[in-house]
């Protein structure tokens, strides 16, 4: 008797893929209203995942600009000589978590003040009334008060001084946002990928006879699974062209308008390049794989033949 | 070739389709079964083609045990067999030579090979000529050879026919029995479901009559042997 020839072949033949791609493409013309339909849904959904995306990215991009500009401000005490000034220096350096520091007299500051307020503050410079300073910045910005009290203890500081409490609710307000957006885009994408296996439900439907005939001679279930899976990554490549020229041209006019402005100061947009690049392509992702999730999902149930 | 052993199919709604059958069909081997509507036929038939899986008892077609052969492995089953149905089932979108070549297509025959054994099966069944033809352009016995011609273009061991001639008038329906006469005298096992009384009682072969889920008669050259 005959043994059950199951290395039949292993990889898929050429002629079999261009059979896949070609139903597939041509499924989505047969069922041109519920491809518009899901096509539809999925291109909602990327603008507002791909604007989500360019705002939580800059966002971002904020919140790191200006936990990089947290520093401590460390006032030396006037009573504290030379050597115990460069003691505390020293000590201040050896400090685990500080990452940078710079030392600053009290005639630097003067000058800084002078350059910043006007020749107004000139007048000080017959008696300065202002200290030696270092700055200290820590390496984890989110270490900044730990590092601020800890050399608060040390002899001759006069003051430590840090932006405390602002800091701390620039990051809250971020990470609240950054929450409400992952749960809005997720609400989305799961309608999305319900549209999807609809669609290819249907399209499954009208196509009943076929599937029926295809096992009775002897296709595989990943042959008769494969064109529809196709639909899905159409049906998701579809919906993310618009996305993805939406989200190109706004950035680009945002960026246009507001970088410009933004000039010198310390907080900045991210690029254009390559910020547009990597949100389109991850558009582009997202569609393929909820296009190719939600004709698994509904596949899946169908082909129990 | 076929055998099966004390197999018994219940339906999920209890309903106990076959009750312990056991028999062996012999590799080239020409069979009718027969019984009366609902009395385990179309379930016999299916069981052979693993469309139902039996409860108990043990089949084997073709050297493969189907108790334990793997849902994922059921097409490579089906290879081996070609399957006629009353109702054709033809796509409707494809003409007759895609109709046939379908069935290579799908297994992944190479393209011109797939052209090659098309037109020689559409040869034997005399359909060459209406190759470009749509389905619904054809007769029912025309179409009916169409389907005869996919099942067997994969050179299958063995024909399982449920009730072909059952749409076709009788004129018609002897043609068709021709063909299958062809076939089964290339050397291919063809087991047949059907009411057909006269075709049973003229072409004269084994004839297996179920009746309430039991095989009640086994005889070679034997008759009908149901009223109508």
């Amino acid at each position: 008797m005959s043994v059950m020839n199951t290395e039949v072949n292993t990889a898929m033949k050429f002629s079999t893929v261009k059979r896949h791609f070609r139903e597939s493409i041509k499924s989505l013309g047969r069922n041109s209203w519920m491809t518009i339909a899901s096509v539809s849904a999925v291109t909602v959904t990327l603008i507002l995942v791909g604007v989500f995306a360019l705002i939580m990215m800059n966002l971002n991009k904020v919140a790191t600009d200006l936990e990089n500009d947290v520093e401590i401000k460390v006032l030396i005490d006037e009573t504290a000589d030379e050597a115990a000034e460069k003691a505390l220096i020293e000590k201040v350096k050896k400090l685990p978590g500080v990452s940078e520091m710079t030392y600053s007299t009290k005639e630097d500051e003067l000058t800084k003040l002078v350059k910043d307020f006007g020749d107004d503050f000139k007048l000080f410079e017959q008696s300065n009334p202002l200290r030696n300073v270092i700055y200290v910045k820590a390496a984890d910005p989110q270490q900044t008060a730990k590092v601020a009290k800890t050399i608060d203890k040390y002899e001759y500081t006069y003051d430590v001084m840090y932006g405390e409490g602002k800091v701390e609710k620039l990051f809250n307000f971020l990470n609240i946002s950054r929450n409400v957006g992952i749960v809005l885009i997720l609400g989305l994408l799961f309608t999305a990928i319900f549209l999807i296996s609809n669609t290819i439900r249907i399209t499954i439907i009208a196509r009943r006879d076929e599937i029926e005939i295809m096992k009775l001679v002897g296709a595989t279930n990943s042959f008769v699974r494969i064109p529809f899976l196709l639909e899905g990554m159409w049906l998701g490549i579809l919906g993310s062209i618009i996305p993805i020229a939406v989200v190109t041209t706004l950035y680009h006019n945002i960026y246009k308008i507001i970088a410009p402005r933004l000039q010198g100061e310390l907080v900045q947009l991210l690029d254009f390049s390559p910020l547009v690049y990597q949100v389109s392509g991850l558009l582009l992702l997202i569609g393929v794989l909820i296009g190719i999730w939600g004709s698994f999902m509904s596949v899946r149930k169908f082909l129990k033949i | 070739m076929i055998e099966m052993k004390n197999v018994t199919k219940k339906y999920p709604n209890g309903v106990v389709a076959t009750n312990g059958i056991s028999v062996n069909i012999k590799q080239g081997e020409f069979v009718y079964v027969v019984g009366p509507s609902g009395a385990g036929k179309s379930t016999f038939i299916k069981l052979m083609y693993r469309e139902e899986k039996a409860t108990s008892g043990q089949i084997i077609v073709n050297g493969i045990d189907l108790a334990t052969l793997k849902n994922k492995k059921v097409p490579f089953l089906r290879r081996q067999l070609g399957v006629v149905f009353q109702d054709f089932k033809l796509l409707p979108r494809l003409n007759v030579y895609e109709n046939v070549a379908f069935a290579l297509e799908v297994i992944e025959e190479k393209p011109d090979e797939i052209r090659r054994r098309v037109m020689e099966v559409l040869e034997l069944v005399g359909l060459k000529h209406k190759a470009r033809m749509f389905p619904n352009e054809l007769s029912g016995g025309e179409q009916q050879r169409v389907s005869i011609a996919r099942s067997i273009v994969n050179v299958p061991k063995v024909v399982i026919a449920d009730e072909p001639t059952g749409n076709l008038d009788p004129e018609t329906s002897w043609e068709i029995m021709n063909l299958f006469e062809e076939i089964n005298a290339r050397g291919t096992t063809i087991v047949m479901a059907t009411h057909n009384r006269e075709i049973v009682n003229t072409i004269r072969r084994r004839v297996i009559a179920i009746e309430g889920g039991l095989i009640v008669r086994d005889e070679h050259g034997g008759e009908y042997g149901y009223e109508i």
